[in-house]
């Protein structure tokens, strides 16, 4: 079974990141953006074909090491 | 007193905060991570600085996580000392020892340079050789310095007087260009609800010898002494 889990940060935790990216595409002459998140993703494949239980795992594995969720938000994908 | 000097791969200032330890008496030993336990008799935990894992993940996100954090949150919890520097802030952020992230530094930029911190408190194992509000100029070297956290958890550090360190300039301004990379509330650094877990940014081991540079990081290596030999 593959997965995808995305990292995001929280609304109104500051992003400089996303900032410096979201400058350089201005620069590059990239109409319309109106702003930048830089998150992370990770594919995982899991041997398992338990649905629901691959979910539990994966919400597991943001809560204890994936995701900082003082900062960041996870979304768990089965693919 | 007894020190733990915890190692990570990738750590690389465990040897500098090894002698800052031993000039003012304090004994170090080296641990490696995946332990299960700190040497009988540890008084105090030292995690040092350097990138642990290559910073992989986020700064101290897989350290935070290692075998021996557990014996260290066992240790914390029965009020022994932790100090996490630099990397070793992140750790212990990660870790859950100490509330807050350190996020990438305001200006993007990894920042080496002296930089002057007022000592908020000078009643703790860590900074009774200071004086009140003493500015002291000590070294900062990090791409990920700058201190964040929810509202509420800043309310809790300010009004239970947790900030150890602020950013400021050689006058003791806060603010501006006295902080380096953006810190919410100039914090450099931030105690434990107990006081007895410091995490911080700077990097006092670093000056702890007149020949490079200044002494002023030494205070916290004879506070951490002489509260050893109080206690002993």
């Amino acid at each position: 079974m593959k997965a995808r889990v995305t990292v995001t940060l929280k609304t109104g935790v500051l992003d400089p990141q996303g900032k410096a990216i979201e400058g350089a595409l201005r620069s590059l002459g990239i109409d319309g953006v109106d702003s930048v998140r830089q998150g992370k993703v990770f594919d995982i494949e899991l041997g398992t074909v338990d649905k629901a239980g691959a979910e539990a795992a994966l919400k597991n594995a943001c809560e204890k090491l994936l995701a900082n969720t003082v900062v960041e938000n996870y979304r768990v994908e089965i693919l | 007193m007894k020190a733990a000097v915890l190692l990570f791969p990738g750590i690389n200032r465990e040897n500098d905060v090894a002698r800052a330890l031993a000039q003012s008496g304090v004994k170090p030993t080296i641990v490696w991570h995946a332990e299960h336990d700190l040497p009988q008799g540890t008084d105090l935990v030292v995690v040092p600085g350097g990138f642990s894992y290559g910073d992989y993940l986020r700064c101290g996100a897989i350290a935070g996580r290692a075998n021996i954090m557990d014996a260290v949150r066992a240790h914390a919890a029965r009020g022994g000392l932790v100090l996490g520097i630099c990397n070793g802030f992140q750790i212990l952020c990660e870790s859950g020892l100490l509330p807050g992230v350190l996020m990438r530094n305001r200006d993007l930029k990894f920042i080496c340079k002296e930089q002057y911190l007022r000592v908020e408190r000078h009643d703790t194992a860590y900074t009774n050789a200071y004086s009140h509000h003493q500015i002291i100029k000590v070294c900062i070297a990090h791409g990920e310095g700058n201190y964040v956290a929810d509202s509420a958890t800043i309310q809790t550090l300010e009004g239970e007087g947790r900030v150890a360190f602020r950013y400021c300039d050689a006058a003791g301004h806060f603010g501006g260009k006295g902080n380096p990379n953006g810190s919410m509330n100039d914090i450099a650094g931030i105690y434990s609800e107990k006081l007895n877990v410091l995490g911080m940014m700077p990097h006092p081991e670093n000056l702890i010898d007149s020949l490079i540079g200044g002494i002023d990081g030494r205070g916290m290596f004879e506070s951490l002494g002489a509260f050893g030999a109080r206690a002993a």
